[in-house]
């Protein structure tokens, strides 16, 4: 057992500064445990969001020494000798101490069209393995939304929320557009809408992706390589132009299916 | 205060917790950055040099025993030093050294790769400088914009590539033929052979190679051939990082090798 100072940020939109808290670290113990006991002893106004406390809910996300991660997956026996830094996401406005306003994420998640199917033919719908596994990957995202506070583009130019979805909404796009039984075509869309050319490519959602989801390798560029093909290859848009192929506008490929 | 278009509605603005300062982080991530820009400035402060030589590029002559420096190859200029030219001429001004032309190539392959571009953005341009460091820059826009928006050419500087490891694989196999019109290996052999497999290595374990030969499609089932690229090409790209460091390393040893015994400093040694 040995002492640990936890600083730890106070404080909401009027203001707030870092309070130190001196607790004994036990075996064993993560981030989390260290939170919690401090609102027991000494400050049980203490804001902060947690639910499974497994790493599979998302919602115990702060930055740990400046580093987006998951209080609950944080081991203070990994952390460098210290007092220990813990505010809430930059990138999102505050609510109270820990806890920040994520409804940007939300508004981002609504933009994104839908699933569209072909009609249902005689049998059902058939996928393939090798189909499903591509995709699988971007189906294990918890939504902890670090990818999106440590990207720059949002953290740092705050005026960039208009036009940039981040790369939470990237992985659910790339998921979307190498699904098999898909129709549309949102290649335009995550070019005009979603501000995937505002991405620098510098990998640091992939650094903090608590599920270890290559974002950057297997989605950003992935779609950012369907981009170029829809909009920037010359050799594409004649092929399309002789095989008589369209692409869809932004606009087309916006539309919801149908409840 | 701006309005983010939805249902949910978004206030963009917000005040935001935290001190306000450039970073948290308590750990050297300024290390990176400070190695990156180490290593990419010693190396085009090298290429530049060679670039400018015109001389000691080139050994041997006739088919016998050849080695070329990978910065010179091809030598399509009529200022080639004997026996080194293709018999193409693309310039014939004195004053230009024919790695110039040569150059751009693998340069402008390098600059618009993705794993570079992760290494630049944050080394020399701060942007950011590491994860969760402030940007170095009050405006952004990214690649959306001219210069940045040029990047997209990325898969055009790879086809080129591969004409270029075609011809430097040439070079290789042309270093095997030795005096007395056998077949031998020499250690300079063996650095261009090693060097053109390590450019193969990097050039196929690229992001636009991955998407062009299976990535682009939809269904891999409905194309199984490409599928079967798409996935002996993917553990591949795992590793561009690495390739993009080792071959970059290798392609300047090679250029000191072949400057080396081409000066005369150096004796080519016959393995077998």
């Amino acid at each position: 057992m040995t002492d640990v100072t936890m600083k730890v940020w106070r404080g909401d939109a009027s203001g707030g500064a870092f309070e130190n808290y001196s607790v004994t670290q036990q075996e064993g113990e993560v981030v989390l445990d260290v939170i919690h006991r401090i609102q027991a002893t000494e400050a049980p106004d203490l804001a902060c969001r947690w639910n499974c406390k497994a790493g599979k809910c998302g919602s115990c996300a702060v930055e740990v020494n400046g580093k987006p991660r998951l209080m609950c997956m944080t081991r203070m026996d990994t952390l460098p000798e210290g007092p220990v830094t813990l505010t809430p996401m930059k990138t999102f406005p505050i609510i109270r101490d820990l806890v920040t306003d994520v409804s940007f994420n939300y508004a981002m998640a609504e933009k994104v069209p839908a699933l569209l199917p072909p009609p249902m033919p005689e049998g059902g719908y058939v996928m393939f393995q090798e189909d499903v596994e591509r995709s699988q990957e971007f189906r294990k995202c918890i939504e902890c939304f670090m990818c999106q506070d440590v990207c720059h583009v949002i953290r740092d130019h705050e005026d960039n929320k208009q036009h940039y979805a981040g790369p939470r909404f990237f992985i659910r796009t790339a998921e979307l557009e190498m699904h098999p039984l898909d129709t549309n075509d949102r290649r335009e869309f995550v070019r005009e809408e979603m501000g995937l050319g505002y991405c620098n490519i510098t990998k640091c959602c992939t650094e903090v992706c608590p599920e270890h989801i290559k974002i950057t390798d297997n989605a950003i560029i992935p779609l950012k390589e369907r981009v170029v093909d829809a909009h920037y290859d010359p050799v594409a848009w004649l092929g399309r132009k002789i095989r008589r192929k369209t692409k869809m506008s932004s606009t087309e490929a916006a539309v919801q299916p149908a409840p | 205060m701006a309005i983010v278009e939805s249902s949910t509605k978004v206030e963009l603005g917000g005040t935001r917790g935290g001190p306000d300062v450039p970073t948290l982080r308590q750990d050297r991530w300024w290390l990176q950055p400070v190695v990156t820009v180490s290593i990419l400035t010693a190396f085009v402060i090298y290429s530049t040099w060679a670039a400018f030589q015109n001389k000691n590029y080139f050994v041997g002559g006739r088919g016998i025993h050849e080695l070329i420096s990978p910065f010179y190859s091809p030598c399509v200029s009529n200022q080639c030093v004997p026996g080194s030219g293709t018999g193409f001429a693309v310039h014939t001004w004195a004053w230009m050294s024919p790695a110039l032309l040569i150059l751009i190539f693998p340069l402008g392959f390098r600059m618009t790769c993705y794993y570079y571009r992760r290494s630049y953005y944050r080394a020399f341009w701060w942007s950011p400088p590491a994860c969760a460091v402030a940007d170095g820059h009050s405006s952004y826009s990214g690649e959306t914009k001219f210069p940045l928006i040029i990047q997209n050419v990325h898969r055009y500087f790879f086809y080129f590539g591969l004409v270029f490891n075609t011809l430097l694989t040439y070079d290789a196999i042309r270093s095997f033929h030795m005096n007395g019109g056998g077949w031998g290996l020499s250690v300079g052999g063996l650095v261009l052979g090693v060097n053109a497999s390590l450019l193969w290595l990097y050039s196929l374990s690229c992001h636009a190679c991955r998407h062009l030969c299976g990535g682009q499609v939809k269904s891999f089932k409905a194309h199984p051939i490409r599928y079967k690229f798409w996935k002996f090409l993917t553990p591949l790209n795992a590793q561009h990082m690495k390739f993009a460091w080792v071959s970059l390393f290798f392609v300047a040893f090679t250029d000191v090798y072949v400057r080396l015994v081409a000066s005369g400093a150096w004796t080519d040694f016959k393995l077998f």
